[in-house]
């Protein structure tokens, strides 16, 4: 039998993947929720002084986005790994990285696309100033797929296990601390006033670095768990 | 076969490796011990008190030399592990994972004797300085390859897999090492160069040299140690581990099983 086009194939793997998705489209709304409850714990534990808030928004918007899509991390390869799909993906003719790289996009769009749409809200739940609200939304637009790309190297190291969760956060967690470090240092230094571009650029460089490199060492981890 | 090469596979393979690290990690553990605790006393004794900071900059002499091991630890074992992905040789694995707690507990250490000295120096137990913070996310990068060794059945699989989590973690050791020059924070630079002349007094540096050569020695000492008990473990099937097993059982139950 001829393989078709890597064109074709990724294409029917997204569409693929995101009738999964839709067909399941109650789940998206999971990590949404888990953001919200993270973020409305705050006032909670804290105190619901404004100004208090206002310090620490962009911070932890910046953390409940990070911890939910941890939590949805675990999704991106379980179900195909149990159905064996994953499996004919890692056997088929066509480029493992690119596969796994169309994979990764669509669990970014079902995933972290509807947290990055919320998260103006979870912003105005803490008093964000409005002025800093667009430096928050660059950085998130550069750092959720940063995280995606990084997690999914990380979930492929630990893919066929069954209990992962703990370990996973622990594999996962001091990589993400780099993308924090800058992501919220943007942010940080918006609101004192202070010049967010270049902690921005180094989120840049840092996704370039990772849409090249991060779905080839996504690929070699997943031939090891497999093997 | 150029006699190099055939050195080098020769000492790869489990039996052999396992007789030459016997016989040699008694020595560097011996020697290790006397060099550390020459340096001990060189650095609590001999050693004149800071001007500054009194007695308490003592801990350096264990504190320093263990900061650069948490970080050589990681290039031993992320060497080993590049070693182990690219020729699929078994002891370089082995090696690689026997390195991870040993840098675990040099990094812990380090962390430690630094938050002792910074109570009296700094005023604090802690601050989220950018090297202590990447040295904390050092230790937790240690944590997730044993975590990740561990939780795997299939030990040879396992390797692979906490090697190549070894291998993405290894862009954080430069984070490390360069953070008190990228960031300018409260701990400080480094005083003593390899090239250059050192910011620090000689009956100071004598000391802290010494014990960083007895800190080196003696990571050897225990990575083969533990790297010899690792190679019984995976080749637990094969005769010569079986030889072994047999050769230091007692007597009776030898006979009792065979």
């Amino acid at each position: 039998m001829k393989p078709g086009t890597t064109f074709a194939a990724c294409s029917a793997l997204i569409r693929r993947d995101l009738t999964l998705v839709w067909r399941r489209r109650g789940d998206t709304l999971n990590p949404i929720l888990f953001a919200l409850i993270v973020v409305a714990l705050f006032p909670l534990a804290l105190g619901p002084e404004p100004e208090n808030l206002r310090r620490i928004a962009a911070g932890v918007v910046f953390v409940a986005l990070l911890l939910s899509g941890l939590l949805a991390l675990d999704t991106l390869f379980r179900g195909d790994y149990e159905d064996g799909s994953l499996e004919q993906l890692v056997l088929s003719p066509h480029p493992l990285a690119l596969l796994l790289f169309c994979k990764i996009a669509v669990h970014w769009l079902t995933t972290a696309l509807p947290l990055l749409i919320v998260a103006p809200l979870l912003a105005e739940m803490l008093n964000l100033p409005h002025a800093i609200l667009p430096v928050l939304m660059a950085s998130l637009a550069l750092a959720t797929p940063l995280l995606s790309l990084i997690g999914a190297v990380c979930v492929a190291l630990t893919v066929g296990m069954r209990r992962s969760g703990m370990l996973l956060a622990l594999l996962v967690l001091p990589l993400y601390v780099p993308v924090l470090i800058f992501g919220a240092g943007a942010c940080n230094a918006a609101s004192a006033g202070l010049a967010f571009v270049a902690p921005l650029l180094w989120l840049s460089a840092g996704l370039v670095l990772a849409l090249v490199l991060a779905p080839l060492a996504c690929a070699a981890a997943l031939k090891i768990s497999l093997s | 076969m150029n006699p190099f090469l055939l050195w080098f596979h020769k000492i790869g393979s489990p039996p052999t490796f396992y007789r030459i690290a016997g016989r040699i990690a008694p020595w560097c553990l011996g020697i290790g011990f006397v060099l550390g605790a020459i340096a001990l006393y060189g650095g609590l004794v001999v050693a004149p008190r800071d001007y500054q900071q009194g007695d308490a900059y003592r801990i350096i002499f264990v504190h320093v030399p263990c900061a650069w091991m948490s970080l050589f630890a990681y290039g031993f074992m992320a060497v080993n592990a590049f070693i182990a992905l690219v020729w699929r040789i078994k002891l370089s694995e082995i090696l690689a994972m026997a390195s991870a707690p040993i840098g675990a507990a040099f990094t812990f250490i380090t962390l430690v004797t630094g938050s002792l000295w910074g109570k009296p120096m700094w005023g604090t137990y802690w601050t989220w300085d950018a090297r202590l913070t990447s040295e904390l996310v050092l230790l937790f990068l240690y944590f997730g390859v044993i975590g990740l060794y561990y939780a795997i059945d299939d030990r040879r699989k396992a390797a692979r897999a906490a090697a190549f989590l070894a291998l993405i973690g290894i862009v954080n050791v430069p984070i490390v090492h360069f953070s008190v020059n990228w960031w300018n924070t409260l701990h400080q630079g480094s005083t003593v160069r390899l090239l250059g002349p050192s910011k620090i007094s000689g009956d100071m540096v004598w000391p802290l040299l010494t014990m960083a050569l007895a800190t080196h020695i003696w990571f050897f000492a225990s990575v083969l140690a533990r790297s010899r008990v690792g190679l019984l473990e995976l080749d637990s099937g094969k005769d010569w581990a079986r030889d072994i097993a047999l050769a230091d059982a007692p007597r009776d139950t030898v006979t009792a099983h065979g």
